[in-house]
């Protein structure tokens, strides 16, 4: 089972993480506004995620925590 | 198992870095490789002036602000103070390939034992957006409204391909972060870059094909794209000198 | 009384700099130093230290801030057009606190001037010399000896206070030979904590910046160096007084415009005219006090100098206007005579 952790407060919606997961596992929070100001990414379909670490490794603020 | 979290080298800080930069990405890999080689407590930063001037509040390793262009000098001064450690400078294109050219020349030149990092975005990102020496011909900016006319202001630098025609430098190499197996293939160059110097061979450079966003005005993603479509054809990848393999790309 | 070797002002300072314990230098060839650099180039190699000669006088400085970050002493040299290079990186040394030296073996300006000596720097030292509030402790010497002296002592002051220091000499003083002694107490640099040498993992990281954003904080920067800066004033202010106890008329006069004054003072002396001559040795922080106390008993001070009068605005700010302050000069390379001086006090004197 893989697992996903996010510092959400830094996510700054680029939504790049989105994009490069394989199994569409993450979204940007559409209903959601960090204190940022941004959507920040959430994992919609956890259960999906296949635990790669593209999204943690193309994330420029290294708000993503993956585990396997 | 952790397939990933925060190397220990970047401090647990937001960065400041508009949504989608790139820089992050290279600071990352700059961390993991410091991590990978046990040398945070030995490594010096150098941050130059541009968006990523503020890379000494980032990286948990020594940092050393330097004035516009100068961090290869400073990384000298550095390094020949303390040749066991390991320096390391963090440079934009409008630093390291304008202002900065002629220590980046020099510091080549001398085979200088240090490692540069140098980020290739194609603009100035701090100053709102101006034509950098790399911005391609054509390419809008504020201060090329027109587009870059290359009658009026030259033709892009090739930082890599100039540096080759040096006796000196030991290491180059032209990598992009715009995808995950070019991430992968970036990391390995730089932790090359930093292996060479811990090995006494040298200066290397990686020139890094990265992206600006907001300057550029696009999405995130369309800046990826952009990579891809208009800076890699001007901008070719690969290894443009290693000494220690006798490769000199021409 | 040790002994006393032959050498010229410029080897002098090279010599003493390697004595304060510095073994790196950086520089740049240009006229009239040019022997420093030769100099730490023959020695540097041999004490496994280090000379390096950079692509320009940008990037020497930049090197100086590099081993001045890293905790050691560490000097260029150059003369004044490659001090003005210098500018930036020296307004970055005071930005970031960093201690160093930097010698200025001043030609005639502006532009590229020519290569005779010269003290029209005096400005571009003593208010600092590239952007923003800052000073540089300027130390002036009018001999060989003091030259070596003077190195020594620029980088003491130079850690003590976390500044850049400047021995600022001149053509004439850098290319003269004397015999000097080399044989002076050191006292070794002191703990840096603040330095990048890596963190060992033992402590937080240091930062060596000159940038600050949030103008609340660049103020209170800008206000704590001024700070220290009054410190140096108070503790460091250096100058030599000659035959002012029953002076009438004062002579104003640093380097080698003091040697040539010293000998008209002696020659009006002969003539009985009670002239004496202030030499300050620290052009910044300029010594106030002995102009503030000539004023009260000279009727006339005279600012020799070699330019347009630099220093006599320095001159007349301390002894209040309370009387003329006149200028007896030679610029473009050209040295005033002791008969021109003399002239000048007979003048003075009538």
């Amino acid at each position: 089972m893989a697992k996903l952790t996010f510092r959400t407060d830094n996510c700054k919606g680029c939504g790049l993480c989105v994009d490069v997961c394989p199994k569409k596992v993450l979204q940007l929070a559409p209903d959601k506004i960090n204190k940022r100001g941004h959507h920040p990414v959430e994992a919609a379909r956890p259960d999906d995620c296949i635990g790669c670490g593209s999204c943690a490794i193309m994330c420029p603020d290294f708000i993503i925590k993956v585990e396997r | 198992m952790i397939v990933y979290d925060k190397p220990h080298a970047l401090l647990d800080v937001p960065l400041h870095y508009c949504p989608g930069c790139l820089h992050g990405v290279v600071h990352k890999l700059v961390a993991e490789v410091i991590d990978e080689l046990g040398i945070e407590g030995k490594t010096i930063g150098i941050a130059p002036v541009g968006c990523s001037v503020m890379a000494y509040d980032y990286f948990a390793c020594d940092m050393i602000e330097a004035a516009h262009g100068r961090a290869p000098a400073v990384a000298t001064g550095v390094k020949r103070a303390d040749p066991t450690k390991v320096v390391f400078t963090y440079q934009g294109d409008g630093d390291l390939a304008s202002i900065g050219m002629a220590e980046t020349v020099h510091a080549a030149a001398r085979n200088e034992n240090i490692t540069v990092i140098f980020i290739n975005n194609a603009i100035y990102g701090m100053t709102g957006g101006q034509m950098a020496p790399t911005s391609l011909v054509g390419q809008v900016t504020q201060t090329s409204p027109y587009g870059r006319d290359p009658k009026l202001c030259g033709y892009p630098i090739r930082v890599c391909e100039l540096l080759s025609e040096l006796e000196g430098p030991e290491y180059l190499e032209r990598v992009t972060v715009n995808s995950i197996p070019h991430i992968r293939a970036a990391k390995k160059a730089i932790k090359k870059a930093f292996m060479n110097q811990i090995e006494g061979k040298g200066f290397s450079l990686i020139e890094v094909v990265s992206s600006c966003p907001t300057n550029w005005g696009m999405t995130p993603q369309n800046a990826l794209k952009w990579i891809e479509e208009k800076m890699l054809p001007y901008y070719p990848l690969g290894v443009y000198k290693d000494r220690s393999n006798g490769e000199v790309k021409k | 009384m040790a002994d006393k070797v032959l050498m010229k002002g410029n080897e002098a300072i090279a010599e003493a700099a390697i004595k304060a314990g510095c073994r790196h230098y950086f520089g740049y060839p240009i006229t009239p130093q040019t022997e420093v650099a030769a100099y730490m180039a023959k020695r540097m190699p041999k004490i496994g230290g280090t000379f390096l000669q950079a692509e320009s006088e940008i990037a020497a400085i930049n090197m100086v801030y590099g081993v001045a970050s890293a905790g050691l002493r560490v000097m260029t040299s150059s003369s004044s057009p490659g001090i003005s290079l210098k500018g930036e990186g020296i307004s970055y040394l005071a930005g970031a606190d960093l201690p160093a030296l930097v010698v200025n073996v001043q030609r005639g300006g502006p532009g590229l001037g020519g290569i005779q000596p010269s003290q029209s720097d005096y400005f571009q030292s003593t208010r600092g010399g590239g952007h923003g509030d800052y000073h540089m402790i300027v130390l002036a010497p009018s001999s060989v000896q003091e030259m070596a002296e003077l190195t020594v002592k620029a980088f003491e002051l130079a850690d003590k206070y976390r500044m850049t220091a400047m021995v600022l000499a001149d053509g004439t003083m850098g290319q003269m030979m004397e015999p000097v002694s080399l044989d002076f107490d050191v006292t070794p640099p002191p703990e840096k904590p603040w330095a990048t040498t890596g963190t060992e993992m033992k402590r937080k990281h240091n930062i060596v910046n000159s940038l600050s954003l949030v103008p609340e904080e660049l103020e209170k920067l800008n206000i704590a160096r001024f700070e220290r800066y009054e410190q140096v004033k108070q503790n460091e202010t250096r100058y030599e007084e000659y035959m002012m106890d029953d002076a009438e008329i004062a002579i104003a006069a640093f380097g080698i415009a003091a040697r040539v004054s010293k000998n008209a003072v002696n020659e009006a002396r002969k003539r009985g005219v009670k002239v004496g001559l202030i030499r300050p040795i620290t052009l910044w922080p300029f010594p106030e006090a002995p102009f503030k106390k000539a004023a009260e008993h000279v009727k006339q001070i005279i600012s020799v100098e070699l330019n347009m009068g630099q220093m006599i605005e320095d001159v007349r700010l301390a002894s209040e206007c309370k009387v003329p302050v006149t200028l007896c000069n030679r610029v473009g390379g050209m040295i005033p005579s002791p008969e021109q001086v003399l002239d000048a006090i007979l003048k003075a004197s009538k």
